[in-house]
């Protein structure tokens, strides 16, 4: 399989019964996703979409998830977090945004060292074009190929992969990490992931200001990838000190610039695309 | 969010801990009358939402009355780094026997609590930093496990305190502020500096608060600090109509969905010459609302002279977005050029919807980006 996700993957879905959850369930569906079960507490019994509906995690695990997908609002989400994760689920992507930082630390501090795999929150999930995605992206964008695609952005990502497949560049997994400053999965630990992944053989990055992440992966990169792989950086006409949207995009220093990133990963020798669509033209 | 040094010390007050005898005033003659009360030396500190405050001589020392006057006149008078002082903080003055540095922050780099202390207070910790290292003692804290003894034991070796008075009032202040930075879901609280006065009592002198965006709506007792960011009129609507905005000093108006979108399209329109007016992010939710609302704050903007739309659809619905602008438009016909630039979902409804509005939408955003940039000037 690719990394992370394939059309065997058992999907729980957490907020089933929501607007977002019930028809991102469907799309995710339609799609090739194998959803086996949703939770909604008060809800359990009911069907939607033909999947069963079960009122906690722990009576869902019945049907063996391997995965679970949260689209529950920011004052449950950090809750819900939390029951998948002492119910044994391995693979839990956060798609809401606004769960505080502090509960964020907390869980991320907890599942170290336990084999968990949190992607998000804040992000629009993980797809395996040609099998199954997790989130809410939109599949018809996606083409199946060999390129490891990492974003800390939703729309933009949507942006490179649209330029990615008019090229005929496939992907093999595209994984949106979220904007939060405090994150389940960074650059880094996808990029270990892609690095023994047989199905890819390249990897964009598309990182933003704030946080010194795409300076470590661009060390990565260059001593432990070895595989080829280049950049986007969004925010060179972002201002210091203001938040851009993302909790996590902002600048605070003189190392977390857009400029900053881009020197580092020029440095390692990983190209970066000035236009969003020039990554395609990179990969050649 | 940002917090006044007042605000934080507040909460100081709160949380028990120990703050010099103050009052904040809104005017001059408020400021003169709670001073000549506090008695001399009294300390005139303005009240602003940045750094650097001391050096532009935001904080005042008074000795007696003859020099009071001119003191609050001339902090009331000042700008600094743009800011207005429009509230002054009067504090008793204190003598000081030895300052120090201590904060507690959100380590994303970690992603644990970091506790920071140097035994060189008053000054900028990142000065302080660079100059020697080993001066500053970070400490990474696991949520989980909390603040405990032997992280004071550290604190206090490297702090070179013995004195037994001493450590047990920096223990209690050490323990109040991490306790507040759980409790109230703080990015930020730090005491710079934190003093020792010469008859051994400890004092935060000022306070440095940030609440994190995300945790602020949980708490309810914390409302009261709502919208006082340095944000101007704009930003604050653009909140209310839950839009993400960021004012910007440039010519063409952005309505994007996606932050990093928003972002790469403020870049873009930079690369091919252009500058923009604003970061906006109407969001993930598909809303004609939204679309209406941020038409609205961006075209009261007098500097703009287009407006460009970047909708790439995937929760958004291409639709959604049109109908929004047919809606404003009907409300009230807007004559600046308008490019619109529609892909993803429900992509063909969204440009039909507009072709009624005889408004051309291109699929591609270079296309689009360059077509605004050349109505305010012309593509470089």
């Amino acid at each position: 399989m690719s990394i992370l996700l394939d059309k065997k993957t058992r999907v729980l879905v957490q907020g089933i019964t929501g607007r977002d959850g019930s028809f991102h369930t469907k799309m995710m569906m339609e799609y090739g996703t194998k959803v086996i079960a949703g939770v909604t507490p008060g809800k359990g019994g009911q069907k939607m979409n033909g999947v069963p509906v079960f009122d906690t995690v722990s009576d869902a695990m019945e049907m063996k998830p391997d995965a679970a997908c949260i689209f529950v609002p920011p004052a449950f989400a950090v809750d819900a977090l939390w029951e998948s994760v002492e119910a044994g689920i391995k693979l839990i992507t956060v798609i809401t945004e606004g769960i505080p930082t502090l509960e964020m630390m907390k869980v991320k501090n907890h599942i170290k060292g336990r084999g968990i795999t949190i992607i998000g929150p804040n992000c629009p999930g993980i797809i395996t074009p040609g099998e199954a995605k997790i989130g809410i992206l939109p599949g018809s964008i996606f083409k199946k190929g060999n390129v490891g695609v990492i974003s800390r952005s939703g729309t933009l990502t949507y942006e490179v992969v649209y330029a990615l497949t008019e090229k005929g560049i496939g992907q093999s997994t595209v994984i949106g990490i979220g904007g939060d400053p405090i994150i389940g999965s960074r650059f880094l630990d996808l990029l270990e992931k892609f690095k023994n992944d047989k199905k890819t053989d390249s990897v964009v990055i598309i990182g933003e200001i704030g946080g010194n992440d795409e300076i470590e992966a661009a060390q990565f990169i260059k001593e432990e990838l070895k595989k080829p792989a280049c950049a986007f950086i969004a925010g060179k006409s972002a201002p210091a000190g203001k938040k851009m949207g993302h909790a996590g995009a902002i600048i605070s220093g003189s190392s977390d610039t857009a400029q900053a990133k881009i020197e580092a990963l020029l440095g390692m020798g990983i190209p970066v695309a000035a236009l969003p669509q020039d990554v395609a033209g990179l990969l050649k | 969010m940002n917090l006044y040094e007042y605000q934080g010390k507040e909460l100081f007050a709160q949380y028990r801990i120990p703050i010099p005898k103050g009052k904040l005033a809104v005017n001059r003659s408020d400021a003169v009358g709670y001073a000549l009360q506090a008695g001399f030396p009294v300390v005139v500190k303005a009240q602003v939402l940045t750094g650097g405050r001391g050096k532009s001589g935001g904080i005042k020392v008074v000795k007696n009355e003859a020099e009071l006057d001119r003191a609050v006149d001339d902090v009331f008078s000042l700008r600094i780094k743009g800011f207005a002082v429009e509230k002054v903080l009067i504090e008793e003055g204190v003598n000081i026997d030895k300052e120090i540095y201590m904060s507690i922050l959100t380590n994303r780099a970690t992603e644990k609590i970091t506790l920071i202390a140097c035994g060189q207070g008053g000054m900028d910790i990142e000065e302080v930093a660079k100059k020697d290292a080993a001066a500053v003692l970070k400490m990474d804290i696991d949520p989980l496990i909390g603040l405990r003894s032997h992280h004071f034991l550290k604190l206090f070796r490297h702090l070179e305190i013995s004195d037994q008075s001493v450590i047990y009032q920096m223990k209690h202040i050490a323990g109040k502020m991490y306790e507040m930075f759980n409790e109230l879901y703080l990015s930020l609280v730090e005491i710079n500096p934190l003093i020792i006065t010469s008859g051994k009592r400890v004092l935060a002198l000022d306070s440095k608060t940030v609440i994190d965006d995300n945790g602020f709506p949980f708490l309810k007792e914390m409302e009261r600090f709502a919208n006082q960011d340095d944000k101007n009129r704009d930003e604050i609507d653009a909140k209310n109509a839950n839009l993400s905005f960021v004012a910007l000093d440039g010519d063409i108006g952005c309505i994007v969905n996606g932050a990093g979108l928003a972002m790469a399209t403020m870049d873009m329109i930079k690369h091919f010459g252009g500058d923009p007016a604003n970061f906006l992010d109407i969001g993930g939710s598909s809303n004609p609302d939204k679309v209406v609302n941020a038409l609205k704050i961006i075209t009261r903007n007098p500097r703009v002279k287009a407006i460009l739309f970047n909708i790439f659809g995937g929760i958004t619905r291409c639709d959604d977005v049109a109908k929004g602008i047919k809606e404003a438009l009907l409300k009230s016909p807007i004559s600046l050029p308008i490019v619109i630039r529609l892909t993803g979902t429900n992509q063909s409804e969204g440009v039909e919807i507009l072709k009624g509005l005889k408004l051309p939408a291109t699929s591609s955003m270079q296309e689009a980006v360059k077509m605004a940039v050349e109505k305010c000037g012309g593509v470089k």
